[in-house]
């Protein structure tokens, strides 16, 4: 059951466990769909700034803000979430329903678990359904909370019986669960506790949402220096005769040179193995068919932010058409 | 900076904090490994939920890769020692006794509402309330609160002499400072109190208030009484709870207690530790150490290195030509194919020195601001056994 192109959906969550870079992919993303000419969103749903720093632009707030060509980005503000849709579905003016909202919200957010979430996943799913953007990235929260973030849709409509937020919770599941529209995307590195996450991740999507997956981002993907036979030159370069041909030459040991190529093979080696319990876990019969791997290359960067952020876009783009 | 040596020799607890995906619970077992190889005593590392090679290294036992966290956790006795004999297979005969216990969330509140519960019927009623179950088993900020709870009631039963706590993955490093005293916020909330009054009475008219009015529109009547119901439950915890928290609080901002931030050298957990940090001292709470882990060794940053970095790009051919001659030492191999192993290790360490100058002047900012800094080196191999922890700890030891 391949899905549909990754950015022919419209809603996007990307999560992954806490450093593997996830802001870094959501951003990428986002400017990739706008630079494909379509109107995005790119909204932060934990306010710790890292978006902003993406695209070097200020602090991002719930008002969305045009950061580059057609794409959009803001932050994720539950209350504030809360007062337009109340303004908008009980047609109170925002002023008026400011007050009391925010005492109401203090309770109900905390007192009803999943309804800071269904605020939250709700404003997103508005913004897919009435604001008209041809993509909305969601830069998530990390892979051990989004679980419990995208049930609670489905929580609080088996919880609650009536009312309005079981009429809303109806359209916001009919647009999670579609995979046309909808779905997550894993970022992991090749390291043993970020693979395991992602699988994780995987299986309890499947078991406690009906929010379909639509691509595992591996990120930080260390370049391979040598084939084998170029490895063998390599051990026989390491050698003292050939060692101190290349010393005169370089005026100076080289030996160091050596071992930065160790370092990086090491690294590397020691990342295949994690990478192929991934691609095992994910490939059929075992897991999802069809679930694109996107590798993104290690960035041998000096800076970080939106030069970072386009490299990251035309490394996706370049996995998403081959 | 004194390394952790002397500050585990003076304190009985070590928080180990900092922002996701930075080795913090590889880092708290092995500070709780090399207090246990080097000093006497019992020490303890409670953890979260670790990798299973780490888990295996302490000897705790995993149930199968695909299980979630909480499965795992639940699948296991509470703390469990790290045999002797890993200490002298890894050549560290110990001197006191390592112990890991992962935290288990569930059974933490759990425990928290049979300990505060006025009487057993009530604690009964509220363990088996379906938001209770809700809340303890998904709120996704309880991991924290339980975290420092746990903590608590470890440090009072007094079987350790040294508690290495290595902090739940939280969205943001400073929600768990936090935790003890958004709890009792909760509790003492005046507005929970007013909120749940009328439910108690049945002769107020709810319709006729305009606050009721939107609540019940929004998320309809039953499930408001729901939520009332059970905060009238919860409300018989409150004051217990309240104190705890302050409890809690109090032993976080002991002498006894430091707390260790462990951060890598890439730009995003370097903000996000050194918010963290920032916060401290607003909460009295004593930093005994920055962690740089998985820092590059500082040789990649040598000019002279650069130099001949770049030499060895320029030349690659004509070297490869004199490594291949005859009688020379690479003669069995192509030239072509020594030329390009030759420029590919120019390149590489071109590539890797972007990197390792970045990662030294942030390195060098940070020691600046604060002297507590000490820097980890990005290990080969995942840790695998005890030996392997040990060989960690010494790096910040």
């Amino acid at each position: 059951m391949a899905g549909p192109p990754l950015l022919a959906r419209k809603l996007l969550f990307v999560t992954g466990k806490g450093g593997v870079g996830k802001t870094t992919i959501s951003a990428g993303l986002a400017l990739l769909g706008a630079t494909r000419g379509k109107r995005t969103l790119v909204c932060d749903m934990d306010a710790k700034g890292d978006l902003a720093s993406a695209f070097e632009t200020g602090p991002t707030q719930f008002e969305e803000r045009e950061v580059a060509p057609r794409l959009f980005a803001m932050s994720m503000d539950a209350e504030a979430s809360l007062r337009q849709y109340l303004s908008l579905q009980l047609r109170l003016p925002r002023a008026a329903a400011a007050r009391p909202v925010t005492r109401m919200f203090d309770f109900v957010a905390s007192a009803a678990p999943g309804v800071r979430e269904i605020v939250t996943i709700g404003k997103l799913c508005w913004e897919v359904r009435e604001r008209h953007y041809d993509l909305v990235v969601v830069d998530a929260v990390a892979s051990g909370h989004v679980v419990g973030q995208l049930a609670a849709p489905q929580a609080i409509n088996e919880l609650v019986q009536v009312g309005l937020v079981r009429q809303q919770t109806d359209w916001m599941l009919e647009i999670l669960s579609d995979p046309a529209r909808t779905g997550v995307v894993a970022v992991a590195t090749a390291e043993e506790m970020p693979v395991t996450e992602t699988i994780e991740l995987v299986s309890r999507l499947k078991t406690s949402t009906s929010v379909p997956m639509a691509a595992v981002v591996v990120n930080r993907v260390l370049p391979e220096l040598f084939v084998i036979r170029e490895e063998q030159a390599f051990d026989a370069l390491a050698a003292p005769g050939a060692m101190s041909i290349v010393a005169d030459a370089l005026q100076g040991p080289a030996s160091p040179l050596l071992d930065a190529a160790r370092l990086m093979v090491r690294a590397r080696r020691s990342r295949a193995a994690h990478l192929d319990r991934l691609r095992g876990a994910l490939s059929p019969p075992a897991g999802p068919q069809g679930l694109p791997l996107l590798y993104i290359p290690y960035l041998f960067l000096r800076s970080y932010g939106l030069r970072a952020t386009r490299h990251v876009a035309a490394a996706l783009a370049a996995e998403l058409e081959s | 900076m004194p390394g952790i040596e002397a500050l585990v020799a003076s304190k009985e607890i070590v928080v180990v904090c900092g922002p996701g995906g930075v080795g913090k619970t590889s880092l708290a077992a092995a500070i709780a490994a090399m207090a246990a190889a080097h000093h006497g005593g019992r020490v303890l590392v409670l953890t979260v939920d670790p990798a299973r090679r780490l888990a295996q290294a302490l000897g705790l036992t995993m149930p199968p890769d695909g299980h979630s966290a909480p499965d795992r956790r639940a699948a296991l006795p509470r703390a469990q020692q790290v045999p002797v004999r890993a200490f002298t297979e890894a050549g560290a005969g110990p001197r006191g006794q390592l112990w890991a216990e992962m935290l288990d969330t569930k059974l933490g509140w759990d425990n928290l509402v049979s300990r505060h519960a006025p009487d057993q019927a009530t604690a009964k009623r509220i363990l088996d309330n379906p938001l209770y179950q809700n809340i303890s088993g998904r709120f996704v900020q309880s991991h924290d609160y339980i975290a420092v709870e746990r903590l608590y009631e470890l440090h009072s039963e007094g079987d350790y002499d040294l508690i290495v706590v290595d902090t739940p993955p939280t969205r943001n490093a400073v929600d768990f400072l936090l935790a003890p005293e958004r709890m009792s916020d909760f509790f003492s909330s005046r507005l929970l109190r007013v909120l749940t009054v009328p439910y108690r009475s049945r002769f107020v008219d709810l319709a006729s208030r305009p606050f009721y009015y939107v609540a019940d529109r929004v998320l309809g009547t039953q499930f408001l009484e729901d939520i009332a119901e059970f905060f009238i439950l919860f409300q018989t915890l409150s004051e217990g709870f309240v104190q705890r928290a302050l409890e809690v609080e109090r032993l976080l901002a002991d002498r006894r207690t430091t707390f260790v931030v462990v951060s890598t050298l890439e730009p995003v957990p370097v903000r996000e530790a050194e918010a963290f940090i920032r916060l401290l001292p607003a909460k009295k709470l004593h930093l005994g150490g920055l962690v740089l882990n998985r820092a590059l060794p500082s040789y990649l940053t040598e000019g002279a290195l650069a130099d001949r970095a770049e030499r060895l790009g320029a030349q690659a051919a004509s070297l490869a030509v004199q490594l291949c001659a005859p009688g020379a030492p690479l003669e069995d191999y192509e030239p072509a194919l020594v030329e390009g192993v030759l420029a590919e290790i120019g390149a590489n360490f071109n590539n890797i020195a972007v990197v390792a100058k970045r990662e030294a002047a942030q390195r060098a900012e940070l020691s600046r601001a604060y002297d507590v800094v000490t820097s980890v080196p990005e290990l080969d191999e995942d840790i695998h056994d005890l030996a392997g922890v040990l060989a960690l700890g010494r790096h910040v030891w």
